[in-house]
């Protein structure tokens, strides 16, 4: 089937929503989301969204942009990042406007916490600059754009799979789609089309992301020709629960819990001896798994899954209930402990991809070193890359990018949608998804994609983890190409066509191996340690030689690397210490 | 140890009606019933459909009944159903909602029931330069109801909607109250006619199966009776005021 719209958003969590309010309101537009809209794990978000209110101290959006560039290893383009920290501030208050349920000050304002590597004047001591609704921050950011957007009557389709983008030489034209329900596939006609399509931590075998982040907008780019930038740089967040990898707030740091090793010792004060357990995660992951390697995990077998504590037994009945109650019922189900009377075991998780498909600051598609646009094609969120978390991301800023950009980016579509002529769809449009559908369903016998799952998840988690070592990220590499390869073999079980989420599985893990090869190879060359990406073989940042985004682009079984500026002009690159 | 899991069937391309499927899997006491349920997937029979996303219980896509209760799959543990071994565990969709396959029900009425009772702040004033204020103590007076995450697990379990079912159900009302108790909203009003329509609060007799069935341990059936005294308090006023 097939439909005409103006504008087609394609993800329904925070950056899909914020910008289907504002192009919905002047464009004939549409959201296709893969799961109801309140399913998207934006509402997974725990600890909160930065902005400078200075509602409890004082604090400055140049502070917060500053913290930013020094937080991404300054690989940030910073003056996105000024940006981004400047809108933060009427983004908040957007937010509460529309009714986002933040706690409270005594005086009625919005409520303030600290958050790891969020700083006063320029790295001085923490600063309480994250706005929180107890630990249900993205919770309720993902409730109040979905209850918006009711209001404002935004047209969903509901569970629809994306499988294409349509372009027509630089202009986008539109997607392909299959409905879930009835495994029909629509043709979406559009000017313009945004991904927001959210992270891809499912290339992991721990991780804190839902079954449903499995890069679906990266990787129908990569596949038409886009590039993709930093894919190397994909966060671990220190506190997963053990085993589990269920993410385990950084607000429990920021209310005061401390990492500790089986020694008791808060071992942070010898890593990060200002910011202690509120350094970036980055470090904070880094730290841990020196402490583990060095036999000074719990257990101290110095095994990849031993872990450490993280003591909030301080902090308190009350504070545990009234600001971190959802940390609290996590434990208590998956771990049977209450956080009030002994320590969490935790590990770090996978659990952001600072990289994606590259943008500027009005989200449009930017495919090379000179700003050459794919016009009408759009990315926000986890999924694309302005940057602003450049090699890591800071706790708070991934909200805040989808408020901000979210926003940018629906409002510049809708003017976008008021120029020129459509590219109009073409009539084969859809040969490449039904040619990959029919293999995926054809009455042959293959293997299941089960092993290949598994198989992609640990060697990534192995070979392109925490430290990365030449010989490992080599052998990844090979073994992912394996994989694909495999891949081309795989045949689902299921062949009816109501809800086959056998072959949605198949799908998933089709764009999971492409960005796994893609964020292997980039990671491969990239030979310097720089946020995220820590390599043993070349443990220091190296800026004469690697202060450049990297743009991978997918040809066939290889993956082509070039290299873009990074944009430097507020602040020069220093040693980054805490 | 070994579970056997005996999962209710259904296919709409081939059924005509449902069965039951016993799937033997080896499990262990620490994991989900949705990791189980993954395995059995990936590993034993590709064609079982379920809904699933976050895995720890905040996205609200893998309420099912497990064992007759209605529950996520991600936030029950084998051992809550399971502790010796070669126990049966029963899994079957939720109830009140037309199964579309195997676990999967169509929760259309589901959403247009929330939808129908304005879940979204309503005040026409316009909004000051910096945030509205409010109290801590006026914000913590809807605090559990902002929990809800569409689950339909109440929905399923409510027994009024066995004989009546087209009754506004547990998890609208909630959505409703959300607002009708936040100090910032002015929708009481327009909120009114769905609410206190004789298939809106009213059906509701306290079976609390609602509250029981909450992941979310919203005071379900508490916020229900505290919707209905709204709805007495601004009728008496109304009448005093005539």
């Amino acid at each position: 089937m097939k439909h005409t719209f103006d504008a087609i958003i394609v993800g329904s969590g925070g950056s899909g929503l914020y910008a289907a309010l504002e192009v919905s309101a002047k464009a004939k537009t549409a959201v296709l989301s893969k799961v109801y809209p309140v399913r998207s794990h934006t509402g997974a978000a725990q600890g909160g969204i930065s902005a400078a209110l200075g509602n409890v101290e004082a604090d400055d959006p140049r502070w917060h942009a500053f913290d930013t560039v020094k937080g991404g290893d300054y690989l940030v383009d910073q003056q996105a990042a000024m940006l981004m920290a400047e809108e933060a501030v009427q983004a908040v208050y957007d937010l509460e406007n529309r009714g986002l349920p933040f706690n409270r000050t005594p005086d009625g304002r919005i409520d303030q916490r600290r958050f790891g590597g969020h700083t006063r004047n320029f790295g001085e001591a923490p600063v309480r600059r994250a706005c929180y609704a107890a630990d249900r921050t993205g919770h309720m950011i993902l409730q109040t754009l979905y209850q918006q957007c009711i209001k404002n009557g935004v047209h969903f389709y509901d569970e629809y799979q994306v499988l294409d983008l349509a372009l027509k030489d630089n202009q986008c034209a539109g997607v392909v789609a299959l409905q879930l329900s009835t495994g029909e596939i629509h043709v979406f006609e559009a000017k313009t089309v945004l991904f927001a399509t959210g992270g891809f931590g499912r290339m992991f075998k721990i991780t804190s992301n839902a079954y449903a982040n499995t890069g679906d907008g990266p990787a129908i780019c990569a596949r038409r020709g886009i590039p993709l930038q930093d894919m190397e740089f994909f966060q671990f967040h220190p506190t997963g629960i053990k085993g589990l990898g269920i993410l385990i707030s950084e607000a429990v740091r920021g209310e005061g819990g401390i990492l500790r090793n089986n020694r008791n010792e808060r071992f942070m004060a010898r890593f990060a001896p200002t910011l202690l357990d509120l350094a970036p995660r980055d470090m904070v992951s880094r730290a841990i798994m020196t402490e583990i390697r060095s036999g000074n995990g719990i257990r101290g077998d110095r095994k990849i899954d031993d872990y450490v504590h993280l003591d909030a037994t301080h902090l308190g009945k009350e504070t545990l209930q009234s600001k971190l109650p959802d940390i609290t019922d996590f434990c208590k189900t998956y771990l049977g402990i209450d956080p009030a009377e002994n320590p969490i075991p935790v590990l770090p998780t996978a659990h952001y991809g600072m990289g994606g498909i590259p943008t500027d600051t009005h989200g449009r598609v930017v495919i090379d070193n000179k700003g050459t646009l794919i016009h009408g094609l759009y990315a926000v969120g986890e999924c694309a890359c302005v940057s602003v978390h450049g090699a890591n991301r800071l706790g708070t800023n991934s909200l805040l990018d989808l408020v901000v950009f979210g926003r940018r980016a629906g409002r510049h579509m809708a003017d976008y949608v008021n120029h020129g002529d459509p590219a109009g769809i073409a009539t084969d449009a859809t040969d490449f998804s039904r040619e990959w559908i029919t293999r995926l369903t054809a009455k042959k016998k293959g293997p299941h994609g089960g092993r290949i799952f598994d198989k992609m998840q640990r060697t990534m988690m192995e070979k392109v983890g925490i430290y990365r070592t030449e010989t490992h990220m080599a052998r990844a590499v090979g073994e992912i190409q394996t994989l694909r390869e495999r891949y081309m073999m795989v045949r689902a079980e299921d062949r009816r066509n109501a809800f086959n989420t056998d072959l949605l599985e198949l799908i998933e893990l089709g764009n999971l191996l492409d960005l796994s090869l893609i964020t292997a190879v980039s990671a491969l060359n990239r030979r310097e340690s720089r946020g995220a990406h820590s390599r043993e073989d070349y443990p220091d940042r190296d800026d004469p030689q690697w202060l450049k985004h990297t743009l991978a682009r997918l040809e066939k079984d290889d993956v082509g690397l070039t290299y873009k500026d990074v944009d430097v002009s507020l602040w020069k690159p220093k040693p980054r210490t805490y | 140890m070994d579970i056997i899991l005996k999962i209710r069937r259904f296919n709409p391309e081939t059924d005509t009606e449902s069965r039951y499927q016993d799937f033997r899997i080896e499990a262990e006491p620490d994991e989900r019933i949705l990791d189980v349920l993954m395995r059995i997937k990936r590993f034993q029979d590709g064609t079982l459909g379920f809904r699933k996303s976050c895995a720890h219980g905040v996205c609200g896509s893998d309420a099912m009944r497990i064992n007759g209760k209605d529950r996520l799959a991600c936030k029950t543990l084998v051992r809550d159903v399971a502790q010796h071994g070669e126990e049966s565990v029963l899994i079957e969709p939720l109830r009140h909602l037309p199964v579309e396959r195997d676990l999967i029900v169509d929760q259309t009425a589901f959403f247009e029931r929330f939808r129908s009772v304005k879940p979204f702040l309503i005040n026409k004033e316009p909004p000051p330069e910096r945030e509205r204020l409010q109290s801590p103590k006026e914000r913590m007076a809807f605090d559990d109801a902002t929990n809800c995450i569409l689950c339909s697990a109440c929905f399923s379990a409510c027994p009024i909607l066995e004989e009546n079912q087209s009754f506004l159900g547990p998890a609208a009302v909630v959505q409703a109250f959300r607002f009708l108790a936040d100090s910032r909203d002015k929708g009481f009003e327009e909120r009114l006619p769905v609410l206190n329509a004789s298939d809106g609060v009213w059906p509701c007799q306290n079976h609390f199966e609602c509250t029981r069935a909450c992941p979310r341990a919203i005071k379900i059936t508490k916020r229900i009776n505290e919707t209905k005294r709204m709805i007495e308090a601004y009728q008496k006023s109304q009448s005093e005021n005539k």
